[in-house]
């Protein structure tokens, strides 16, 4: 993994090396998406950080979402996507043949715009992909890795007596945490949010924020946001993409005080998007 | 007289009239109103073009009304004041009779070429008869015109920069909308209280609990009334035709949804559509020319085993096996169709949420997409059944018409639509017990898909409130 920072480090500019990290996570090297002929990113390299938060930030339609999807192969299951470029994971190529992807993305959790709880109930939504990975020995530990992914989505106390309950019947916060702690109880290396907070009310999003905040502890996040707010509040290095290219990436409080680039300068003082 | 104005029946030239007052009462409302508004200190309450609708629904609408109401009643009336002035002793007859007397005076005075019968009496009611009906189509006539006249003078009267004509217009429209749709609903409830009114008569002859629990059904003779074995012989069909279509439909559903590539569902789809296109007729002449003698053949073939007893199959020439496999059949695009909606309207965001945490495919369609769909895929397998059970022409083709309880799917059965057809069909009279027991059963038949068309309803209903 060393070495993959230094291969990394030799192809970036100064700009993008700038306070750099040790610890690089998933690193994207000159990935091009295409939909059908469109071409909606443009050769973008992004070494991404280890437990941190990093947000990627810019207009509607300007590739974030697209981006985001890469990680974990999501734009696999969309026939008309193309994806080129490399994506390394802790060294390994994501793409290359040997890896499955269906195994990748339970190394790469993935919380989705809108909650989409399973039509089942809160405790198999979570016990979910533990169960079709194989994780639990038995009922028991089972359990016990339903209760400590709703305890780390911060939901346990909420919902701990009425388990059995439809998913869909808890608030859209509440099913957004839910969604969370269905991508914890995988164990992912990796947690891809893609407009997490959008379709929450401000008192919903305030709790996925601090929530964001404490995973950081334990794993790398990347969260799509169009709040510039929530992108300083909770991230640590920002991408700002404009029109399918990376424009800008660097330490989040340097971006939004001292930007490089006048489009970040304009983006983030109001002025388009 | 007055059936045809030069060679166009009058109906039609009516017609014509109705139309052009139409057409000339708008443009005269709406002249008017652009008068009326040219001339006022006030802007026009609605467009010129309301108020000429407004003058030509006023003119149109009564006029029409009259026509419709002497188009469904007035040859009754005819009739019953004719009935009136025949003599006492025709009049005795009985309500039967005397319709058929009127019935044939009526189709004697509508020949062109009516010449005499030699009968006095007949002719001159026969006379008498195309006399009133040309008095009652021109009091028809001149009431629908006068109501137009009227119609037209009121509403033009009506017409000012403060009247309400798009209010007014709307309004009618809405009427107009709300008779449409009680129509239909007028025609159901009478077709639903005719089979009840029929099949009460057919209870007060045979005890409700007799037939709904009897075990021997011979109608064609007027002995047993038992309908068990006709409700057992609709069920058994249902059934085979269900252990056909379910899990052709479903899969095939689940393969074109998730599976197939949009360009093979766009053209497969259709096709499976086809399938309920295909008159029922043409399924049953497979079943009787195809499947019944493959089932035949092969149930003789089981029999002919030296582990099988002799004789455990009945391997009859039609039998409920050939009918159910061939109802199965047609009923797949219904339970194909319908669950593919179902599946395709699961939100692609639970597929996606469960591809990101690693669920392969199938994993996602068993345990995210299926149960998701599960209550709309219910529904879809509901109404197929209520189209197997009120299924008649393959049945009647390749059913049988024994009717017998028995396990045996190779034995003839017979269903309860096919003892209606049976009992409605040819010579009969609409006094006895045996016709009447057609009514009873179409009324159970009604019943019993009705409660399952609800059921479907209720469950989409539910679906709905779900996932929107």
């Amino acid at each position: 993994m060393d070495g993959n920072v230094e291969d990394f480090t030799e192809t970036t500019t100064p700009r993008q090396a700038e306070n750099m990290a040790e610890m690089i996570k998933v690193d994207c090297r000159n990935i091009d998406v295409f939909y059908d002929d469109k071409q909606a990113i443009f050769d973008v390299s992004l070494p991404i950080q280890d437990r941190a938060v990093t947000s990627l930030i810019g207009p509607s339609g300007c590739g974030k979402s697209t981006f985001l999807r890469c990680i974990n192969r999501m734009n696999d299951t969309i026939e008309i996507a193309k994806v080129r470029g490399k994506i390394y994971m802790d060294g390994a190529d994501i793409n290359d043949h040997s890896i499955d992807p269906v195994l990748l993305r339970s190394r790469v959790g993935m919380v989705f715009q809108k909650p989409n709880p399973f039509p089942k109930s809160i405790y198999d939504n979570i016990a979910y992909g533990p169960r079709i990975h194989g994780l639990a020995a038995g009922k028991h530990e089972l359990d016990g890795i339903v209760e400590s992914a709703l305890i780390k989505a911060g939901l346990w106390d909420e919902v701990k007596d009425r388990l059995t309950a439809p998913g869909t019947s808890l608030s859209g916060g509440q099913q957004q945490r839910l969604c969370i702690a269905r991508a914890i109880a995988v164990s992912p290396e990796v947690i891809l949010m893609d407009e997490p907070c959008s379709a929450l009310d401000p008192i919903a999003t305030a709790r996925i924020e601090e929530l964001i905040d404490e995973l950081r502890e334990r794993y790398c996040i990347v969260i799509v946001t169009h709040s510039m707010q929530q992108a300083a509040r909770v991230s640590q290095r920002t991408a700002f993409f404009h029109l399918g290219k990376l424009v800008e990436y660097g330490d989040t409080e340097r971006i939004f005080t001292n930007p490089e680039d006048s489009r970040t300068q304009d983006y983030i003082t109001g002025r388009f998007g | 007289m007055l059936e045809t104005f030069g060679h166009l029946p009058v109906a039609w030239l009516l017609f014509a009239v109705l139309a052009a007052a139409g057409f000339v009462s708008f443009f005269a409302g709406r002249t008017e109103a652009v008068l009326v508004g040219r001339g006022a200190s006030e802007r026009l309450n609605s467009q010129p073009n309301y108020h000429g609708y407004f003058v030509a629904m006023a003119t149109v609408g009564p006029a029409a009304l009259i026509l419709v109401l002497y188009g469904l009643f007035g040859e009754s009336i005819v009739r019953a004041e004719l009935a009136n002035e025949l003599p006492q002793r025709i009049r005795d007859l009985g309500s039967l009779e005397l319709g058929q007397y009127l019935d044939r005076i009526a189709e004697h005075a509508a020949r062109s070429d009516a010449s005499s019968t030699g009968n006095a009496l007949f002719d001159a009611a026969s006379a008498r008869y195309t006399d009133l009906l040309g008095l009652s189509r021109i009091i028809a006539l001149v009431l629908a015109l006068s109501a137009a006249a009227l119609g037209f003078f009121f509403a033009k009267r009506r017409l000012s920069t403060q009247f309400r004509a798009r209010a007014r217009v709307e309004d009618g429209i809405k009427i107009m909308l709300f008779l449409c749709a009680a129509i239909a609903i007028a025609t159901t409830i009478g077709i639903v209280a005719s089979l009840f009114f029929e099949a009460l008569r057919f209870f007060s002859r045979v005890p409700v609990l007799s037939f709904l629990f009897g075990t021997e059904w011979n109608a064609q003779t007027g002995a047993d009334f038992g309908a068990i074995p006709l409700f057992f012989g609709t069920f058994m069909i249902a059934a085979l035709a269900m252990l056909v279509a379910a899990p052709i439909g479903l899969l095939s559903a689940i393969y074109l949804s998730e599976y197939a590539s949009p360009r093979f569902r766009g053209i497969v789809k259709p096709i499976l559509e086809l399938l309920a296109g295909i008159p029922t007729v043409v399924y049953g002449f497979f079943a009787l020319q195809f499947v019944a003698p493959l089932v035949r053949n092969i149930a003789t073939w089981i029999n002919g085993l030296p582990v099988v007893p002799d004789g455990l199959l009945a391997a009859q020439p039609t039998s409920a096996l050939a009918a159910g496999i061939v109802m199965g059949i047609m009923i797949i695009p219904f339970v194909s169709s319908l669950s593919d909606d179902v599946i395709n309207a699961v939100p692609q965001t639970l597929r996606d949420g469960a591809y990101a945490i690693g669920a392969t495919k199938s994993e996602t369609v068993k345990q995210v997409v299926m149960p998701a769909a599960l209550p709309g895929v219910i529904a879809a397998l509901l109404l197929a059944v209520s189209r197997a059970i009120g299924e008649t022409m393959i049945v009647v083709m390749a059913a049988g018409q024994r009717a017998q309880i028995t396990p045996d799917p190779t034995a003839d059965l017979t269903t309860i639509t096919v003892q209606i057809v049976a009992l409605l069909t040819g010579d009969t009279e609409f006094d006895s017990a045996k016709t009447l027991s057609a009514f009873a059963l179409g009324f159970v038949l009604f019943i019993v898909t009705l409660v399952f068309n609800l059921i479907a309803l209720r469950v989409v209903q539910k679906y709905r409130e779900k996932y929107e």
